[in-house]
């Protein structure tokens, strides 16, 4: 890991018109990214994390949108560039995974035109070198006979197989950042655990630093090297990946770990939690966000003005209401199953 | 007398093509399948897309036609029934589908959503219609008012729950759940297994369950079947099946499931290459020549595979 991190975003708001009022998605978030790191945002719908992915490549339409704070990647503040000095960076230096690789394709272009258009955009290859060049990024990411599915569609594709063409383009002018929004959520197993050995090989070769956004706690335990956990808008804990699965501290990031489902070690019950992520014009935006679903815990525990705060290097966690958290009663029995 | 029998089971679309629209050929989406359900339990179909399992659960409860088999509840044949037998048989099995937002009438209240089932079969007066339906909806942990509210109005999982009270409301045997959880977040996700779980025992229900998730498939199933191209592969007790899973094709599915260990991850890579490996050399054993499976064989008491 290089000392000078590829992007730093320092206390990010981005916020939302509903109405004529504007509401944060994502509330002064800060956090890093090194040159060769997986770091994941974790959390479910609503919390923001998407949001976070989006005003990275600034793909939000700026009529209702308004963002604070700064993005700076390799230094430069993203936030401050116009629109034509961004299109030089994104899809170059930092390439982007969709969910949904079916409508992330344009369908009525072949598949190599669409890697081409890249290129095309960015360096100035002549028409040869462009084909040779893509056919090799096929090969790379996974594609048997590369030269007959340059002249394919989409359409003609398998799910993975357009997963794998979505990350072709990606990385076809060499990012030294990729932003990956739930890049496995739309494939089936076999596939999704094939994509997501193909994009650490390819991290590897290359040096990226990858932003890897999912709700999915296994996905994250295979390919994070840190974890931030993200709930309505802020950062509630951050830590490297193994530090985080052994000893979670927040409530939420708990919480998430006892209520997965998993197929490597069954629980007899998983466990609730109680009420709803609050949408985004009733969202809390004092005290502790998450306290209203761990009713349970006394007011007290809570603090005030919870801040970001590193209890052990490296580890970062917001409220003090993790250090007398508990677990309702009617769950005690769920403890001995988790894998904490 | 099994609870539900499936015997041979086939579902075949034809091919049609050319100029008289003539029949080329089938598709195979479910390709004989036979399997037996015991009262009380819960059963998993497991595959990937395309593998025949929603198909499976849409035919037992008569939304697709069978092209062959036999679906025995409690003994009878619900394809040999007359009308109106079928129509009374018909509220022994009730569906929970995969997506609360498009599974409810948005243009309809919350009791008249779970009032139709009861209108269609019982003659009750409308106020014994109402103090069933805020009977169901208590039940499922919602609020009795909300009776007079629409869809919109409710989260996913609260809308799930609405989906669930609506399948209750004959008192059905069997119930076949067509990914119920997939569409909703991990916290939903377990409130609604937990209430599956709950229910069951309460109401005496048996459960189709199916998914493509092998830790929900492992949370809740007592008995699993894993299909492939409209075929089973390897069916019988989840446990022996997660533990010691016999044909390739199990193994890949399940050393495809990413570990919540973090520290298992150059385990489970390795594992997965292994098992690839194996997978590319042992084709001829575990697939005939036009990539289908064998029939099943038994191993043992509650394991069956397919393989010759």
């Amino acid at each position: 890991m290089s000392n000078q991190p590829v992007l730093q975003i320092e206390n990010l708001r981005v916020s939302f018109r509903v109405h004529d009022a504007y509401y944060a998605a994502v509330d002064g978030v800060s956090l890093n990214v090194h040159k060769n790191e997986v770091l994941a945002v974790v959390g479910e719908s609503g919390c923001g994390k998407s949001a976070l992915a989006l005003s990275i490549m600034g793909l939000h339409p700026p009529a209702k949108t308004k963002l604070e704070g700064k993005i700076l990647f390799h230094g430069t503040d993203l936030l401050s560039l116009s629109v034509h000095e961004l299109n030089k960076i994104r899809g170059k230096d930092i390439g982007m995974i969709f969910q949904d690789p079916l409508t992330a394709l344009n369908p009525l272009m072949t598949v190599g035109r669409q890697i081409e258009e890249g290129m095309d955009f960015h360096l100035s290859l002549s028409s040869l070198e462009k084909r040779g060049r893509t056919i090799e990024l096929l090969e790379r990411v996974g594609i048997p006979n590369p030269n007959q599915v340059y002249h394919r569609y989409p359409h003609e594709l398998s799910g993975g197989m357009r997963q794998r063409i979505v990350i072709a383009m990606a990385i076809a002018c060499h990012p030294s950042l990729i932003i990956a929004d739930e890049p496995t959520t739309a494939l089936d197993v076999t596939i999704q655990s094939q994509i997501m050995d193909l994009l650490r090989e390819l991290q590897q070769q290359m040096n990226t630093g990858i932003v890897l956004i999912t709700h999915d706690l296994g996905v994250v335990a295979e390919m994070a090297d840190r974890v931030a956990v993200m709930y309505a808008g802020e950062i509630v804990e951050m830590a490297d990946v193994y530090t985080l699965f052994d000893r979670p501290l927040h409530p939420y990031t708990r919480s998430l770990l006892q209520s997965i489902p998993s197929a490597q070690h069954p629980k007899e019950r998983l466990h609730v939690i109680q009420g709803i992520v609050p949408p985004l014009q009733k969202l809390p935006r004092t005290g502790c966000r998450f306290r209203s679903r761990i009713g349970w815990i006394d007011e007290s525990e809570h603090e005030e003005q919870p801040i970001l705060r590193e209890v052990e290097p490296g580890h970062f966690v917001r409220c003090i209401c993790y250090k007398n958290f508990h677990f309702p009663h009617d769950h005690i029995g769920d403890m001995k199953y988790g894998i904490s | 007398m099994e609870f539900l029998k499936v015997n041979h089971l086939k579902v075949y679309y034809p091919i049609r093509s050319g100029f008289f629209r003539r029949v080329v050929g089938h598709v195979k989406a479910v390709d004989d399948i036979s399997f037996q359900l015991n009262r009380g339990e819960t059963y998993g179909l497991v595959g990937e897309s395309g593998c025949g399992k929603t198909t499976t659960g849409r035919t037992l409860i008569g939304l697709i036609k069978a092209t062959a088999g036999e679906i025995l509840l409690e003994g009878k044949d619900l394809a040999k029934l007359n009308r109106r037998e079928r129509s009374y048989h018909r509220k022994d099995i009730q569906m929970i589908f995969q997506d609360p937002y498009s599974s409810l009438n948005p243009k309809k209240r919350v009791l008249d959503i779970i009032a139709e089932p009861i209108r269609n079969f019982e003659k009750l007066s409308p106020q014994e219609e109402k103090r069933k339906v805020q009977y169901l909806i208590e039940r499922v942990g919602l609020h009795p008012d909300s009776i007079y509210k629409y869809p919109h109005e409710f989260s996913g999982g609260q809308r799930q729950r609405i989906g669930i009270a609506r399948a209750l409301t004959l008192h059905p045997k069997l119930i076949i759940a067509d990914e119920p959880v997939s569409a909703l977040d991990v916290s939903v996700q377990a409130q609604v297994l937990n209430f599956m779980k709950d229910i069951q025992t309460e109401f005496q229900l048996t459960y189709l369950f199916i998914s493509h998730d092998l830790g929900i498939i492992r949370h809740m199933c007592d008995r699993i079947g894993i299909m492939y191209r409209g075929q089973f592969v390897e069916e019988g007790a989840s446990q022996e099946i997660f533990n010691n899973p016999q044909h390739i094709y199990t193994k890949r599915l399940i050393s495809a499931i990413p570990n919540v260990d973090p520290r298992k991850k150059q385990e489970q890579i390795k594992l997965r290459q292994h098992v690839e490996k194996e997978y590319k050399l042992s084709w001829q054993r575990y697939f005939n020549a036009e990539g289908k499976a064998y029939p099943l064989k038994r191993i043992s008491d509650t394991h069956s595979v397919a393989i010759l």
